[in-house]
């Protein structure tokens, strides 16, 4: 099939087996420290250690193919629009100013503004593969009953896990619902104008809402027949305990966010990394 | 069997908040402890009604007034709420697809006891135990989507037996399977009567499919009141079915046909229980009688497909080296188990996808290089269920929606919707809002949208799926009617009657590859490709075989001969 943005893929690897609830720990403390910092030594590092994670947990390219575009393309907009609302910014950071190049009106590369967005396109790059291993190597369900054992209430974390696991099936007959009404005539292509492609994009998301409210209907009564939400707990058929393994990922990660902390408080006594002085 | 019933509706009477007048009137039903009961009656008859009210979904989900009595065990149903009758009555829906909530099969059987709060360990061993009895302990850690419809109907059961209910209720458990699962479902439902003693209660409308296992009692409903309450021999002797819009059994309309008074003692509500002594002579005589129609002949090819094939991963095949030729005309149906490469055919044709290898031609004109919307001129397609294609609040506007997209001027479009619009029955609702229709009309509302584009071959994915036999001639006779005006109709489907009586052609698909393209009788009465396609032999065919007529598949022929004399 169609490789899909998102599914959750069983393999017997040291990130798969990980509980639901240390990836989910472990994501938040790595994404909070790249949040954090400006110092790019800091961002490689966790960026080298997200593309290992990325070996490790055995995702293939093809799984992630098209989000990885999506997230080229929006983080050279990004690159691109920094640049023309605020060519000095870096300067602004780093107090310096080493042209490079003298562009045109008053615009002009310095070092100061490569060096900023650089390292601003390195958190995004180091951060994203860490969302897509998370949701690529977590078992919706297990990822519930974590949510849940940190103590969100279980209506909520079940939610989240069939909001997830829907997501593949949402997927499908989004590329169905899209086909039929190309079919009908609908513009797909960039040739039209926003406001045309925002009707179209209205032709495809009523039928998919509407056939989605259908499914939930259904769910929702076969839940209601078998005892869900009858009690203000519940139990989790395959919920994993804390093992060692655990401990290490989760003190691991921990170590890195202080870490950080650490290089930005003692080190560079800033969030930000200069090395123009 | 003891005398006290364990479900006693009294003169009971129910009413939605959102309806005018009552669904159920005046119901007195008694069913006993280990009885297998069949509920049947057509689309809003209220047989699913009854269905919410034992189980609790009403008034839980569904808000309404009620009058009378309902005793489940001797309680009334309206002090207790869903959850304690849930440990009662276990429900089966009738989308085993949908109503999976685990990720695994482990996982949802387990479902009921995690609400229950029932520690891990026992859970384990519940489930391990429960799968047992339904033949699923080796599938714990499979997905839904590694599993067949039979298998995710035993998963369904085991999720309702964990709580060891004493009733199970089965709600149209046929409507989305293909004929074999649907075969295999019945067995299942009656292997585990058999074996655990519980009473068993299945809404259906497919009553011939459910025959195929006994059943100690059926009940035919209709505009909410109980029509007949009997054995399945003097149910099927009835012409209280015809009148209420039911389908009865193949083989009934056939000795029907040849003259036969079909009474109950010739013990028609089973093929096997059948006194065929009785009526093979007039059979005979009726086969004898009629000299074969020559099937019609098509001159001029619409499509043509030369060798296609096509994979989405580049190592397996969807499909295989397809060859069909599709003439101007004609009417016929795909069908194949799924995955067998029917969606991807419509997809190919339509333009969606492309063929890896081979050619599509139609009327001679490749059409390798036109793209979704060229094609879209002369091939439309309908999707199977029409909130996936419904984008527009208004029934004018939806079908307008083709023609606006295409950019056709407003003064010309109006007239074309309306006659669509009148070709579908649809014209005294043109001014109406889409949601005030009926499921079967919504499909009417895609077809026109799909037929005011002008297509001259119309692809229409599952058109009769969950519909009720009433609806299922109407949207039949509507494409036959559509098919004689010129269009060519390709029906993807798993429904067999719909290839008996109204495709004489029928392709059929395994694993990729064409493994018939053969006359309907042809098709069902070979037991090869019936099984390859997970169709199940007609019980016409069983029928001319019990009679020891010598061309079984004649037989069939000649019915659908005489079936579409009797229509015309």
């Amino acid at each position: 099939m169609k490789a899909r943005l998102f599914s959750y893929n069983f393999a017997n690897t040291y990130i798969h087996r990980l509980s639901g609830l240390t990836k989910l720990a472990c994501f938040l403390f790595l994404t909070f420290a790249v949040m954090f910092s400006y110092d790019l030594r800091v961002i490689l590092v966790i960026l080298i250690l997200s593309t290992c994670l990325m070996v490790v947990s055995r995702i293939k390219f093809s799984q992630i193919r098209t989000m990885v575009w999506y997230v080229a393309g929006f983080l050279l907009i990004n690159a691109i629009l920094t640049f023309f609302f605020a060519p000095e910014y870096g300067v602004s950071i780093y107090k310096t100013r080493h042209e490079l190049v003298d562009l045109f009106g008053k615009y002009s590369l310095t070092s100061e503004q490569l060096f900023y967005q650089l390292t601003q396109v390195m958190k995004y790059a180091s951060v994203i593969p860490l969302g897509m291993i998370f949701i690529l190597t977590t078992n919706p369900s297990e990822f519930a009953s974590s949510l849940s054992g940190v103590g969100v209430n279980y209506k909520i974390s079940f939610a989240v896990s069939l909001t997830l696991r829907y997501f593949p099936d949402i997927q499908r007959a989004y590329t169905d619902i899209s086909q039929a009404q190309q079919a009908r005539g609908m513009e797909m292509s960039a040739k039209a104008n926003p406001w045309k492609r925002f009707k179209s994009a209205l032709l495809i998301i009523i039928p998919l809402i509407f056939s989605t409210l259908e499914r939930i209907d259904l769910i929702t009564n076969a839940m209601d027949l078998r005892g869900f939400g009858k009690r203000n707990k519940r139990t989790w058929y395959i919920r994993k305990n804390m093992n060692y393994e655990d401990w290490i990922a989760f003190m691991f990660c921990a170590f890195l966010f202080f870490g950080t902390l650490a290089v930005s408080a003692f080190i560079n006594h800033s969030r930000f990394y200069n090395p123009f002085v | 069997m003891t005398d006290t019933p364990i479900i006693e509706f009294a003169d009971f009477t129910f009413q939605y908040f959102s309806q005018a007048e009552p669904t159920l009137h005046d119901i007195n039903l008694k069913i006993y402890p280990g009885e297998k009961i069949l509920i049947i009656g057509p689309s809003g008859s209220g047989k699913s009604t009854i269905g919410h009210c034992l189980n609790g979904l009403i008034p839980f989900y569904y808000k309404g007034e009620t009058r009378g009595s309902l005793q489940i065990k001797g309680k009334e149903t309206s002090g207790q709420d869903i959850f304690s009758l849930s440990k009662i009555v276990g429900t089966v829906l009738q989308d085993s697809d949908g109503q999976f909530v685990g990720l695994t099969v482990g996982e949802d059987i387990a479902f009921a006891m995690e609400n229950d709060c029932i520690p891990g360990e026992e859970m384990r061993e519940r489930v391990e135990r429960v799968s047992r009895m339904v033949d699923m302990d080796r599938f714990l850690l499979s997905s839904p989507y590694e599993l067949s419809g039979g298998q995710k109907q035993r998963t369904a059961l085991a999720g309702v037996m964990i709580d060891n209910v004493d009733i199970l209720l089965f709600d149209e458990p046929l409507a989305n399977l293909d004929p074999a699962t649907g075969k295999t479902a019945i067995e299942i439902i009656d292997e585990i009567h058999r074996s655990s003693g519980k009473t068993v209660i299945i809404i259906e409308h497919r009553l011939e499919d459910v025959l195929h296992c006994p059943v100690d009692r059926i009940i035919l409903i209709n505009e909410g009141r109980i029509l007949a309450d009997m054995d399945p021999h003097t149910m099927v002797s009835s012409d209280l079915l015809r009148q209420n819009g039911i389908r009865e059994p193949l083989y009934v309309t056939a000795m029907k046909y040849a003259g036969i008074a079909v009474t109950p003692e010739l013990y028609p509500g089973y093929l096997n229980t059948l006194d065929i002594q009785k009526v093979a002579p007039q059979l005979e005589t009726w086969f004898q009688k009629v000299k074969p129609i020559p099937p019609k002949i098509y001159e001029d090819v619409s499509l043509d497909l030369q060798g296609v094939t096509y994979s989405y991963d580049g190592i397996t095949n969807v499909l295989d080296n397809i060859q069909i030729q599709i003439h101007r005309g004609e009417m016929l149906a795909v069908v194949g188990r799924n995955g067998a490469g029917k969606s991807t055919l419509a997809k190919l044709l339509c333009g969606f996808i492309h063929e890896d290898t081979g050619a599509i031609a139609y009327e001679g004109i490749s059409l390798a290089k036109q793209s979704i919307k060229e094609r879209a001129e002369v091939i439309g397609y309908v999707m199977q269920n029409p909130n996936q294609m419904i984008s527009k609040a208004m029934i004018f506007d939806e079908v307008a929606l083709g023609c606006r997209l295409r950019g056709v001027p407003e003064e010309e479009i109006k007239p074309r919707v309306e006659k669509v619009l009148k070709v579908c029955g649809l014209l005294p609702f043109i001014t109406w809002p889409i949601s005030a229709l009926s499921y079967g009309q919504k499909k009417r509302v895609t077809i026109a949208s799909i037929l005011v584009l002008d297509p001259r071959v119309i692809i229409l994915d599952e058109p009769t799926a969950g519909q009720d036999f009433r609806h299922y001639t109407d949207i039949m006779q509507f494409l036959r009617e559509i098919n004689l005006s010129g269009v060519t109709i390709l029906l993807v489907t798993h429904d067999m009657h719909l290839m008996l009586e109204y495709t004489p052609r029928a392709v059929v698909l395994s694993d990729g590859k064409l493994v018939a393209d053969a006359r309907a009788a042809d098709v069902l009465t070979n037991m090869g490709v019936i099984s390859q396609a997970n169709l199940k032999e007609t019980s016409l065919y069983h029928l001319a075989q019990k009679a020891g007529l010598r061309d079984a598949t004649g037989f069939v022929q000649h019915f659908i001969d005489f079936e579409g004399k009797v229509r015309a």
